[in-house]
């Protein structure tokens, strides 16, 4: 394929994707009897239009990233993990639980790496009990994760509310050290904002998995348990230990997520504190073709229509931008095979 | 390749038409002087037919009689509650209110950093330090909290008294102190009443989730009313959905919480003890508007009319003169400092 053939293919399906869903949008937005230019401008100014709506969207997009990507790792081994939700959450409280044990005064970087592998194990171990029954007895993930969601939540929920909350609230007691610094704690203009440096371990995340699916062994026989497993047990790899590893792993990640609120922003487990984040990470992966690029790029787009959000309730519903949300996702779905056979038909007839 | 051209041609075209589309009821950029208030709901949202409705009514009303101009934030996450409260703060509102105690140390934490910014919060739980001894809120922020205990005891006497038998039951929902509030005034109602009667009280679990359980709700109820109670209050959200299923069920009566809650089952929700969040509001954005705002707390009992039980055309012929005598006599004595409500177990 040329360079320019690539591009296209690349460039152009998002493109018709947002152009329709930009598209659609504007019918809402009318039918709201609203003029769609005034609240569009009204969501970009909310949004990217100062430095702390900029803040809030790249807080948003760095639990999306993670979730995004914990749901891209599943998709790629041919896997539809569900369970991102109750992930997060289960990496979160654990992180919490550690800073609760933990004694006060100890240098962030030096517990960063106990929160690490607090969430990683929470959301993985969540993660890899789909993923064992799977392997092992044939269950079906989407089932089990999506039950899963149900239970780990509920327990959580327990947890927290009749064991270590504090009083009248719904939340934990404070983490005694290693909260993040907040970014508007080294750029002013961010002040108030919740994005923190937790924005880097999503960048670190994101190039680590790209990493690992296309430079490495074990990522490619990932990838090829994913395109057809029969042909990769043919060719000698271990579906079942695969199946099981990517399922753990894509818990693992959606789990380090946690740490965006806990370690960042409240330094508290509170009851559903990214409610929706684990399935908006289903939507951020399939914008995003499961590429770790295209995640950042999806959770970016995400993050800056639920912020927006509340920057155009004044004259919309919030319900509005869910279902702009809705379109975004059924437009790629939709315009992207689309375009893709568009485009290809193109070529055959030019090379003809 | 010339196909998607021009689709991508046409889409531009007609979204690019459209962003200068004005129609007549287009929202404008407000202007002049009024007093600007904003509200950020719970989660909940509005159309809760409870809480956030009554925050929003009383709104409407301050729109409608006092000519101050109101804006709504609805959050869709937990963060969006700072991010709420920061966006109203920042576009200068006179006055923010934040509904539900969940939004307690945001509150706290946003009046401090703008001092010059009028903060409410419905609910606001007021924290207590190590003495025992409450922690005020900052200077420029007004917790309205509820005397819920004194509504209760209200019902709790109609309960035993219209109910005829020595069972009254209770529904709660989460089991935490806001709602002990209901259950302490609502006992101590029946014991003002009829001294020997038992009262059977129940939750629906330790977690939020309790507030949302219809069938646990109707089990509670269905267990209660087989063990020989008669009328049974619930304060626990949509649980008590449930309470009015096995009510209708049974033939027997419940009583509702913080909104008239007669429509869930009419006939037998024999009244409801209603908290009225939308005077808390409207007295909030009253203030304001009249320039003697000022931090504290504020508590709205049955004197503020802050909480009250339902009597209207509905109920009346459930309600016999007599027990409605002695119920508002009871009201008078609670008002006058006569009766002192328990609100802690």
């Amino acid at each position: 394929m040329s360079r320019r053939a690539a591009i296209e293919e690349a460039l152009l399906p998002p493109l018709v994707a947002l152009l329709l869903a930009a598209v659609v949008g504007d019918a809402l937005i009318l039918s709201f009897g609203q003029s769609p230019g005034a609240v569009y401008k009204l969501l970009l100014e909310g949004t990217w239009g100062n430095a702390y709506g900029f803040g809030q969207v790249l807080y948003k997009a760095t639990t999306l990233v993670f979730t995004g990507l914990a749901v891209g790792l599943g998709l790629r081994a041919g896997l539809f993990n569900i369970g991102a939700e109750s992930q997060l959450a289960a990496g979160g409280f654990c992180a919490a639980l550690v800073g609760l044990l933990l004694p006060a005064g100890i240098p962030a970087l030096l517990c960063l790496p106990l929160y690490l592998l607090a969430a990683a194990l929470g959301g993985g171990v969540v993660g890899a009990i789909p993923g064992v029954l799977k392997a092992r007895f044939g269950a079906h993930e989407v089932i089990v994760t999506i039950m899963l969601n149900f239970i780990v939540l509920a327990l959580l929920n327990y947890l927290t509310s009749a064991r270590v909350h504090v009083p009248d609230t719904l939340h934990t007691p404070e983490i005694k050290s290693g909260a993040l610094p907040r970014l508007g704690d080294m750029f002013a203009p961010f002040h108030g904002s919740a994005a923190n440096v937790t924005i880097l371990l999503a960048v670190v995340a994101a190039v680590a998995l790209g990493w690992y699916l296309f430079r490495t062994r074990s990522g490619f026989e990932l990838r090829a348990v994913g395109l057809q497993a029969r042909a990769a047990e043919y060719a000698g790899v271990n579906v079942a230990s695969v199946t099981w590893r990517a399922l753990a792993l894509s818990g693992a990640i959606a789990g380090i997520g946690g740490l965006n609120y806990v370690l960042g922003y409240k330094h508290y487990y509170e009851e559903g504190f990214a409610t929706g984040a684990g399935f908006l990470g289903i939507a951020v992966a399939l914008v995003g073709r499961n590429h770790p690029v295209g995640i950042v790029i999806a959770a970016l787009l995400f993050a800056t229509l639920s912020q927006g959000g509340l920057a155009v309730n004044a004259i919309v519903p919030k319900q509005m931008v869910d279902v702009l949300q809705a379109v975004v996702i059924l437009a790629v779905a939709v315009s992207v095979p689309e375009v893709r056979r568009l485009l290809s038909g193109a070529r055959r007839r030019s090379d003809a | 390749m010339r196909k998607l051209l021009i689709l991508v041609a046409v889409l531009t075209a007609v979204h690019g038409a459209l962003l200068f589309v004005h129609p007549s009821g287009a929202a404008v950029p407000p202007t002049g002087d009024a007093v600007d208030v904003g509200i950020v709901f719970d989660l909940g949202g509005r159309g809760d037919k409870s809480f956030n409705d009554g925050a929003y009514i009383g709104a409407e009303r301050a729109e409608k009689e006092l000519g101050v101009r109101v804006r709504f934030v609805e959050p869709g996450e937990s963060a969006d509650r700072e991010a709420g409260l920061r966006l109203l703060a920042a576009e200068g509102m006179d006055l923010v209110i934040g509904v539900g105690f969940i939004f307690t140390d945001d509150l706290t934490q946003l009046a401090r950093e703008y001092p010059n910014t009028r903060f409410a919060g419905v609910d606001y739980s007021v924290a207590q330090d190590k003495d025992g001894k409450v922690i005020q809120p900052p200077p420029n922020l007004a917790a309205l909290k509820f005397r819920e205990e004194q509504g209760s005891f209200l019902v709790g006497a109609i309960a035993a008294l219209v109910g005829k038998s020595k069972k009254v039951g209770f529904v709660g929902g989460m089991n935490f102190p806001l709602i002990h509030k209901f259950e302490m005034g609502y006992a101590a109602g029946v014991k003002s009443v009829c001294p020997d009667c038992e009262v059977i009280s129940q939750y629906a679990g330790v977690t939020p989730e309790a507030f949302r359980n219809p069938g646990k709700g109707k089990e509670l109820a269905l267990s209660q009313y087989q063990q020989g109670v008669n009328v049974i209050f619930h304060a626990s959200g949509s649980t008590g959905l449930g309470v009015f299923e096995a009510a209708r069920q049974t033939g027997k009566l419940a009583i509702g919480v913080d909104a008239d809650q007669f429509k869930e089952a009419p006939g037998y929700v024999l009244t409801s003890m209603v908290k009225r969040v939308d005077n808390a509001v409207f007295d909030a954005i009253k203030r304001v508007k009249e320039r003697h705002f000022a931090g504290g707390i504020y508590q709205y009992g049955l004197a503020e009319d802050g909480v009250g039980y339902v009597y209207d055309a509905n109920n009346a012929k459930m309600i016999p003169a007599a027990v409605r005598t002695r119920v508002e006599a009871l009201k008078a004595d609670i008002v006058a400092g006569r009766i002192n409500v328990p609100s802690t177990k």
